[in-house]
Formats: C-alpha cells, sequence, structure tokens
C-alpha cells in the first residue's frame, strides 16, 4: 500500500500543476506548477518527504530515459538545423562559459568566510 | 521485418531502455562526459528506427507511456530540493546570488548571440532553456513556440561541456571554495555537470543540485514573464 499512497500523491500534485496550468493564464508548464505545489506542501508540512520519497526517487531516476525519447525526435527536424549546427555549438560554449563564471563569481563574493576546499 | 515483433507495444520501450543502457554502460566503461547515455541511446534508437523501417511517429506514439511519465518525475524534484534547502540553509544567500545573477547572463547572453548569429525566433527560444535541467527546460521551450527535440539534443550539449570544461573553468576563474563551484556547475551545466560536482567534493555536489533546481525556477519564472 506504500508505494500505492506515494503515486497517488505524487499524481495528485501532477493533476494539481494541470489544473493550474489550465486555469492560470501564465505560460508556465504544468510540471513546474506541480513542482512548487509539492515544495510548498512539504515546506509546510503538509506532506511528509517519506509519504512520497521512495516513489519520487525512483521517477527522478528515470528522467534521463524519458527525455531521450524526444531527443530521438532530431531525426525530424535535422534538415532545418543542419546548416546551424557550428554556430549552435559556439553559442553553447561561450554562453556557458558566461554562465559559469558569473554565477561562481557572485557566489565567492557574497559567500564571505565559506570553508575552504576538502 | 514482420509485425509480429516491431507490432508489439513494448517493442519500442524496450528498444529505448535497451539503447539507453547501453549508452550507460559505455559511459561507466569509459568515463568519459561525452558518452553521455542520452546522446548514445537517442543515436542507437535512431539507427534502429531506420534499419526495421519504423517511422519516428510510431516510436513516439509507442513511447507514450514514458512520455506520460515525464510531469510527475519532473515533480518530484521538489523532494531532494526540499531536502538540500534543509541542510544548505546557511548558505543559501550566497547560493541564490549566485545563481540568480548566472541564470540571468544565461538567458540574456543566448537571447544576444542568437541575433548576432542571425538565428530565428523558434531557433533562439529553443536555446534560452540550455542551461536548465531538461525536465524543466524542454517544457518551456515547448511552452514558448520552441522544438523540444533541439532543446533537449543542446541541453545534453552543455551539460556535457559544463562537465569536462568546468575543472578548468573552476581554476580559470579562481573559484577555489566548494560552494561557489557548485553553484558553476549546477547553474551552468544542470545534472551533467553536478555529477561533475560530486567527484570534487560531497558538498560541491549538493550545492550544484539544489542549484540546479534553483536555476529551473528562476528561468521558468523570467522565461514565463518575459514571453507573457
Amino acid at each position: 500500500m506504500k508505494y500505492i499512497r506515494q503515486l497517488g500523491i505524487i499524481l495528485l500534485f501532477s493533476l494539481a500543476g494541470d489544473v493550474c496550468h489550465g486555469l492560470l493564464p501564465f505560460p508556465i508548464p504544468a510540471s513546474i506548477y506541480g513542482m512548487v505545489l509539492l515544495l510548498l506542501a512539504l515546506t509546510c508540512k503538509l506532506v511528509k518527504v517519506e509519504d512520497v520519497k521512495q516513489t519520487g526517487d525512483f521517477l527522478v531516476s528515470l528522467l534521463p530515459l524519458l527525455f531521450m525519447v524526444p531527443a530521438v525526435g532530431l531525426m525530424a527536424c535535422w534538415e532545418q538545423i543542419q546548416s546551424e549546427i557550428l554556430k549552435m555549438i559556439l553559442l553553447i560554449a561561450v554562453t556557458t562559459v558566461l554562465t559559469f563564471g558569473v554565477s561562481g563569481l557572485l557566489t565567492k563574493l557574497f559567500h564571505k568566510g565559506g570553508e575552504q576546499d576538502g | 521485418m514482420g509485425k509480429w515483433l516491431t507490432g508489439s507495444g513494448f517493442f519500442c520501450i524496450v528498444l529505448s531502455i535497451g539503447a539507453f543502457y547501453t549508452g550507460y554502460a559505455c559511459q561507466k566503461k569509459w568515463k568519459k562526459a561525452v558518452l553521455n547515455p542520452i546522446l548514445i541511446g537517442a543515436a542507437l534508437v535512431m539507427l534502429a528506427l531506420w534499419a526495421l523501417d519504423i517511422p519516428v511517429e510510431q516510436y513516439r506514439n509507442d513511447c507514450k507511456p514514458l512520455t506520460y511519465l515525464m510531469t510527475p518525475a519532473t515533480i518530484c524534484l521538489a523532494i531532494a530540493f526540499y531536502e538540500q534547502l534543509q541542510s544548505l540553509r546557511r548558505h543559501l544567500p550566497a547560493i541564490f546570488i549566485g545563481v540568480l545573477g548566472g541564470t540571468l547572463s544565461s538567458l540574456l547572453s543566448v537571447w544576444l548571440l542568437s541575433r548576432a548569429l542571425g538565428f530565428d525566433e523558434v531557433l533562439t527560444v529553443s536555446l534560452l532553456p540550455k542551461s536548465v535541467t531538461a525536465a524543466i527546460g524542454v517544457a518551456l521551450s515547448e511552452q514558448a513556440g520552441g522544438v523540444g527535440a533541439l532543446t533537449t539534443a543542446v541541453i545534453s550539449a552543455t551539460g556535457i561541456f559544463g562537465n569536462i570544461a568546468g575543472p578548468q573553468l573552476a581554476k580559470l576563474f579562481r573559484l577555489n571554495d566548494p560552494i561557489s563551484k557548485g553553484v558553476s556547475f549546477g547553474t551552468a551545466s544542470h545534472v551533467i555537470g553536478t555529477s561533475r560536482a560530486m567527484e570534487i567534493s560531497q558538498l560541491s555536489g549538493a550545492v550544484s543540485s539544489l542549484s540546479l533546481t534553483l536555476a529551473g525556477l528562476i528561468t521558468s519564472v523570467i522565461l514565463s514573464w518575459v514571453l507573457a
């Protein structure tokens, strides 16, 4: 019964996410609504971590597999993007270096007296 | 080949898991981030579909049970996030500022570079969430009119780049404490970068994991606000 209960709670938040997505005017995906709602419920102790933990960990461990399915769809849009592929690699490299630097340096600046590397 | 095999509703799912597992085994054996299970798995599936003459539409349709799990699985990222919030409470202000700054510079630089390189609207939107985890990024991209498949590939490439170049970048930017390293890995290169941060130290890994979810949430707020 433990897993049925956990799955039930998780699907309830999925449903709530869908409902929010349908009712509210913002272009936010249902999964983000559901995630924020579950986070709020955990913070307010409406749901305990043990109520969702095992089934949740299992579902999260599936995520890379789940995202392989849409990646296969690249086959269908390959023609459209192959001419831009080098530019895209350039963009990925430049923006990732920038994001890495800005986030790390800002954290370092505001994290005074942090512990050293172990 | 006849329908006796490929006609089964389980065929495409078993094929997907087999391909993904092969990719995972390659990565485990050679320990290279380039051997990303999503990319290798997708390539193997494409090869199999081509060899067996199965249309991509049929593959997508037969894999619907997997796609169905995407929303509940993404929602469950909240559980680990909640646990990390508890344990990293003390460092939260610095982490938040770092992730916010990093996310803003990511979105702004992708947008500006896309403009400079002459990318169209659809391509730009598909690229915008490139630094956040696929669970959040693909949903955001599709919501805004982007191509989910392309976003998945771009997100994987970004993660692999961060995973490989991260340690050198940390040296370049003189990031020598585990907190700022963790924020960098998580904000710039999500889950794939986080696996590298975990090798550096447990604290870096936890901070990176927190940062990637936070970056995803901040990105969704900003994108939905800008694109609304």
